[in-house]
Formats: C-alpha cells, sequence, structure tokens
C-alpha cells in the first residue's frame, strides 16, 4: 500500500544579519507556499538547533532541501545534524553570482532587488525537489 | 568575530520560520539595532551556535545577552544557555502579545499592521531590558516601555 508522499523538508538561514540571509529565508517561504507548497514543508532552523523532537521527525531519515545565505551554511548543517540523508543545497551568494547586477539590501524588508534574488534561488531549489521527485518515481 | 567595544548587549531572536510570531522577532531586534540603540547592541545568529560560530558562543560567554523567543518552546534562550551562557534576560512574544492584546498579526512572510505594532511593542522591552543593563537612563518613550522618560 502506497499512501501520499512526505513533503520534502526545506531549511533556510535565519538571516537576521545580512540581506543574503534575509534572501535565503524569504526564497524558504517562496519555495514552500509559492512554486512547491504540496511538495515541501518549511522547518525552522532554531528548532532543529534545538534538537526539538517534532522537527527532527520532518527530517530525520529523509533529503531535504538547505537554502543559506552565506559560507558558514548554518541551514546545510542544521539538517545534518537533525539527521537529513542528502541535504541538498543552494546557496544564495552563488545564486547572486548567476544573477549579476543584483544589489538585494534590507532584512526585514528586503528591496525589489533582493526579493528578485530569493525567488532565483527559489526556484532553484524548485529543480531540486523536482529531481529528487523524478528519482523517487525510477526508484 | 571582530574586536568588539565594551558595554554591548547581544540580541539573539529566535526567526522562527514556522509562526509570525519569529518574524516578529527579527524585525523587534532589527528596529533596536538600526534605530532605537545602535551604539548599544549587536544581533547574534542563532544558527551560528549550531554551526559551530566560536564568535557567537563567546560573545555570549562574556556579554550580557537578551534572547527574543517568538513562542514559548524559548529556542533562543535554551540555545544561548546550552552553547554559552545564559541570557539575562528573556523576551517571548506570545507573552507580550498577551500583554497588549495583539491578535492576528499576519503571516510569516508578511506581518500586518497589528504585527507590526507587536514588534513595536517587542522592540520596547528589549530597549528597557538594554538600559538596565546597562544602567542607562532611557533616552524616551519606545512602544512597549512602561514608564516613558526616566
Amino acid at each position: 500500500m502506497t499512501g501520499p508522499r512526505r513533503k520534502i523538508p526545506v531549511a533556510a538561514c535565519s538571516g537576521i544579519g545580512k540581506s543574503l540571509g534575509a534572501a535565503a529565508r524569504e526564497a524558504g517561504c517562496i519555495l514552500t507556499e509559492d512554486l512547491r507548497p504540496e511538495r515541501t514543508k518549511l522547518v525552522a532552523l532554531s528548532l532543529l538547533v534545538m534538537g526539538d523532537d517534532d522537527a527532527r521527525g520532518e527530517v530525520a531519515g529523509r533529503e531535504a532541501v538547505a537554502i543559506d545565505g552565506c559560507k558558514l551554511e548554518c541551514a546545510a548543517k542544521g539538517l545534518a545534524s537533525a539527521g537529513a540523508t542528502n541535504v541538498h543545497k543552494i546557496a544564495v551568494f552563488d545564486v547572486i553570482r548567476r544573477h549579476r547586477g543584483l544589489k538585494p539590501e534590507g532584512v526585514c524588508d528586503l528591496n525589489e532587488d533582493g526579493l528578485k534574488l530569493a525567488r532565483a534561488a527559489a526556484e532553484e531549489a524548485a529543480g531540486i525537489v523536482d529531481d529528487i521527485d523524478k528519482e523517487a518515481d525510477h526508484a | 568575530m571582530p574586536d568588539l567595544p565594551k558595554k554591548k548587549v547581544g540580541l539573539i531572536a529566535c526567526s522562527g520560520e514556522e509562526l509570525p510570531e519569529g518574524t516578529v522577532t527579527r524585525r523587534a531586534v532589527r528596529k533596536v539595532l538600526e534605530t532605537l540603540r545602535p551604539d548599544d547592541t549587536v544581533t547574534l545568529c542563532l544558527p551560528l551556535f549550531l554551526a559551530g560560530g566560536e564568535g557567537e558562543r563567546a560573545f555570549a560567554r562574556h556579554y550580557p545577552t537578551i534572547a527574543v523567543d517568538g513562542c514559548d518552546k524559548r529556542c533562543a534562550a535554551r540555545a544561548t544557555e546550552k552553547y554559552s551562557a545564559k541570557p539575562v534576560a528573556s523576551i517571548v512574544v506570545t507573552d507580550v502579545a498577551k500583554e497588549c492584546g495583539c491578535a492576528a498579526i499576519g503571516t510569516v512572510r508578511r506581518l500586518n499592521a497589528e504585527g507590526l505594532r507587536l514588534a513595536d511593542e517587542v522592540a520596547g522591552k528589549i530597549v528597557e531590558e538594554t538600559d538596565r543593563l546597562l544602567k542607562r537612563k532611557a533616552k524616551g518613550r519606545v512602544p512597549g516601555s512602561a514608564g516613558g522618560e526616566r
């Protein structure tokens, strides 16, 4: 018997210090609310940091998507520490290199370029989600 | 982390992505950092505690910190205590919301007017604690502070 597929856990940088982190957080929301709401679920990084049982239950033994704002990769590390089997990484600092000319500013209120960057990162993440699903279909 | 001047207070927001109250913590902390007490505060990144941010851990061991949490799970306060030292003050947004009678505050992505008001109230609480920790007279009435000019 097969049931509905579980949603793919997504963690995003909490990004309180830099615009790229804020763009990562916004990208997580765009992915899970707008682009792939039926296939993804945003997990609070703070809960993963604290080892919350429910949050770990969403992640442990699963493939997951991390969207990070800087090279410290807190979201990816949070997912790995929670037991994700494979962490697929989106690095906003790499995404912006593919979208030269964008100048994201702001943290709580990203400017227009910041929102464009977030959407670009979310679209790359959506591609990863689709790839995970395709692999599952072939398995 | 670069050398920091003395007499700074570290602010740690939970940023919780699952609840709009997490967004309130971010907005409140940023408001204090950028506008209300820019010379007295720094923000510390909560996930960096786990990711091995030694600068964050060291700061929180040696400087006073204020944890700002969205819910009573109090991830920011607990993480700070677990990886560094117990925060000197802990503010929980859902408690502040009850005090000031805030109802629906919007979504994680977009706070509504009530959510923005709540963020201002929380920012006021942070300022009160910051001034208390630094033994400084309040610079002026901010939302959430009870006494105004002292």
